[in-house]
């Protein structure tokens, strides 16, 4: 088993045929991703590569049961498809585009209270479960089917975690990327939930960075109730206060949202931290020995 | 993006929030125009512009009698270097000064808004502590700290400003104003996409008056492209010239005090190589992210920002190959060392897609290069070389 998503998952493309959309859809197909249909308003009636292009979500869902949506269009046009998408009754909505204003996922929050949809990102790599299916972007051949959980607020850093779990001969149930935004669909804890009653999963990986406190939180949760190993990793230490590193999220405002106070957190949690990015694999690999 | 003071006051003004009469001048002349013109020669305060606070403390605000005083502070002010404990020690040049009326202040209060993310929602916080950081109430009693968080669909509802104004403890009589004062902040706020704002402080006068004495906003980046008007108000002055530089090229960069300069793809990773340089005993001379699908453009450019740096003295190149392709890193790594060329230490670990091509580019150029496969020998590697070439 797995979560969120398995080779059962029907996915459609929101913005398939822009440039982006294309080439990530072709990827998604390569890994076996049931890709089922794309959206493009205006574009309705074409295809790409054999997949069917429809006007809206709610005819893509109609016509082809999709259960699972990514959205690569622009972001000043995103926060609109989000909302279409939960407007259709897809379950789980993906969102990789970079960029959405603040304001406008305070809005698609509030319109998604309520609605059964799950969003995963903005701004993230997505979800893959190895073998099964893939959603994103981020590049298939580097995960291997096994019985680690990932969640992680960034993108390349989940790579080089997954990369080196897989090098160790540690494969991956699922692997979440929540993303680098500060208002955001999906945090730590409804993944580590997931994570802690799903049978196949047997410890977990969370990867955080500096800003907000979603960290503190999934600490104080995994306290009270995760019982299989997790190991955890802030990206930050050395950042500076009051400076935004990239993502719109990290960013350590009035003192607030350090790398060392979130390290904390999760050693006062049970959490095996490591400070070493290079290590998240092998201090996984110990964990589970013990 | 932040703005200047005089800025957000004429952006508040057209919502309907009252702030104190003024104007900017550049020049001393200007200066004492404003003073004996616009404002009737009367009292008047006059305000360097800078992007920091505590700029009172450090001299860069004054109370003038008349135009004549007006002018010698402007004097005083414009071209000197203000340090303020939000400026660091090197200070910031003052280019322009506010010249505002005066006000006779019966209380100073505080009000702030800005996107709560536990809340996912904007909340306005108010409190009795006026002039004070609000970080330093927060700390010190929190429970001062009135907050009301505002349902996107309806926006801020009379009530909740009511709530505030009554827990402010300001006069029934004043109410109202103070009603008018926080609606109009909250439709500035989410009209122009700001991601914070701060009254502080926001006055009540002898006259029975509300206003905002001061005013601070900031922006959010990714909504700019919506607020043509906003953005160019961004005053280039006030920001690192190679954070500009990058910019340019939508690259992120932010510099900091190490010597070790890098370059990485994805903010996550970047922050992680930082943080691994620091382990192994270095210090990061910046934060660069060229993002996940950078062009030979954008790392040329990006290799040309860190070079320009004097105090780098090594530099490394950690790129997780995703969407990015290695080989592309090292054409762009190749022909930026044509153009500037490398004068320290460099060392590249390359992962993921294309690695090998990648390597195989590099090993040909003929460029004096450290390779490393993993994170923790490339920053190994890179710490040595740097404390080598500082010697």
């Amino acid at each position: 088993m797995s979560i969120l998503v398995n080779k059962n998952t029907k996915v459609i493309c929101q913005g398939i045929t822009g440039e982006q959309g294309t080439f990530h859809t072709r990827q998604m197909v390569e890994y076996s991703t049931k890709m089922v249909g794309g959206v493009t308003p205006g574009k309705g009636g074409t295809n790409v590569d054999g997949i069917p292009v429809f006007d809206t979500v709610d005819e893509a869902v109609k016509k082809t049961k999709a259960n699972a949506s990514v959205i690569y269009v622009p972001a000043a046009f995103a926060a609109d498809a989000i909302m279409e998408a939960v407007d259709a009754g897809i379950e789980l909505v993906v969102c990789i585009t970079e960029g959405i204003p603040v304001l406008d996922m305070v809005r698609v929050k509030r319109f998604m209270e309520g609605k059964k949809s799950r969003l995963i990102g903005p701004n993230c790599p997505g979800v893959i479960t190895p073998d099964e299916c893939k959603i994103g972007i981020m590049p298939g051949h580097i995960h291997k089917k096994g019985k680690i959980g990932v969640v992680s607020r960034s993108g390349t850093l989940t790579y080089e975690a997954v990369d080196q779990l897989t090098r160790l001969g540690l494969g991956q149930s699922t692997c979440v990327g929540i993303g680098g935004d500060p208002v955001n669909g999906t945090n730590f804890i409804d993944v580590l939930e997931m994570f802690e009653k799903d049978k196949d999963t047997d410890a977990m990986v969370m990867i955080g960075e500096i800003g907000g406190t979603a960290e503190e939180e999934a600490a104080e949760f995994v306290r009270k109730n995760v019982k299989k190993p997790v190991v955890g990793y802030i990206a930050g230490v050395t950042a500076p206060k009051g400076k935004r590193m990239g993502h719109a999220g990290a960013i350590i405002s009035g003192g607030k949202g350090t790398a060392d106070e979130k390290f904390e957190a999760m050693t006062k949690a049970g959490i095996k931290v490591t400070k070493n990015p290079a290590d998240i694999g092998s201090t996984i690999k110990q964990t589970l020995k013990q | 993006m932040n703005i200047h003071e005089y800025q957000s006051k004429s952006i508040l003004a057209r919502y309907g929030v009252a702030v104190p009469k003024g104007r900017v001048a550049f020049t001393p002349d200007e200066a004492e125009d404003i003073a004996k013109n616009f404002m009737g020669d009367k009292l008047c305060v006059v305000k360097a512009q800078i992007h920091a606070g505590g700029r009172g403390k450090a001299g860069g605000v004054k109370l003038a009698k008349n135009h004549q005083e007006a002018r010698q502070f402007a004097e005083a002010i414009l071209g000197k270097k203000l340090v303020t404990h939000q400026t660091g020690p090197e200070g910031k040049e003052v280019k322009k000064v506010l010249i505002e009326e005066g006000c006779q202040i019966a209380r100073e209060l505080y009000l702030g808004l800005v996107v709560d993310r536990a809340k996912q929602r904007v909340v306005i916080m108010a409190s009795q502590e006026g002039g004070v950081e609000i970080e330093e109430v927060a700390a010190k009693s929190p429970e001062k700290i009135l907050k009301e968080y505002v349902d996107p669909a309806v926006g801020l509802i009379p009530f909740q400003a009511r709530k505030l104004a009554f827990g402010l403890g300001i006069d029934k009589s004043l109410v109202n104003k103070a009603v008018k004062f926080m609606t109009g902040l909250y439709q500035a706020f989410v009209d122009s996409d700001c991601s914070m704002a701060e009254i502080n402080p926001l006055v009540i006068t002898k006259d029975g008056n509300i206003m905002a004495l001061d005013a601070k906003m900031g922006f959010d980046d990714n909504g700019l492209f919506r607020h043509k008007d906003i953005h160019e108000m961004r005053d280039l002055d006030e920001e690192d010239p190679r954070e500009v530089e990058a910019s340019r090229y939508s690259l992120n960069y932010v510099a900091l005090d190490g010597n070790i300069g890098c370059m990485v793809n994805g903010a996550g990773l970047a922050m992680a190589t930082m943080d691994i340089i620091k382990l192994y005993g270095g210090m990061p001379a910046n934060f660069l992210d060229v993002g996940g699908g950078a062009t030979k453009e954008q790392v040329t450019a990006a290799f040309k920002i860190l070079m320009s740096d004097e105090k780098v003295k090594a530099v490394l190149i950690n790129i997780f190959g995703g969407i990015m392709r290695c080989d592309i890193i090292a054409e762009g790594v190749i022909e930026a060392a044509k153009e500037v060329g490398v004068k320290v230490p460099l060392v590249v670990r390359l992962q993921g897609t294309n690695m090998d091509l990648g390597r195989k580019i590099l090993s040909q150029s003929g460029l004096n290069i450290i390779t490393a496969e993993k994170m923790n020998e490339a920053a190994e590697k890179v710490v040595k070389a740097a404390n080598k070439h500082s010697q």
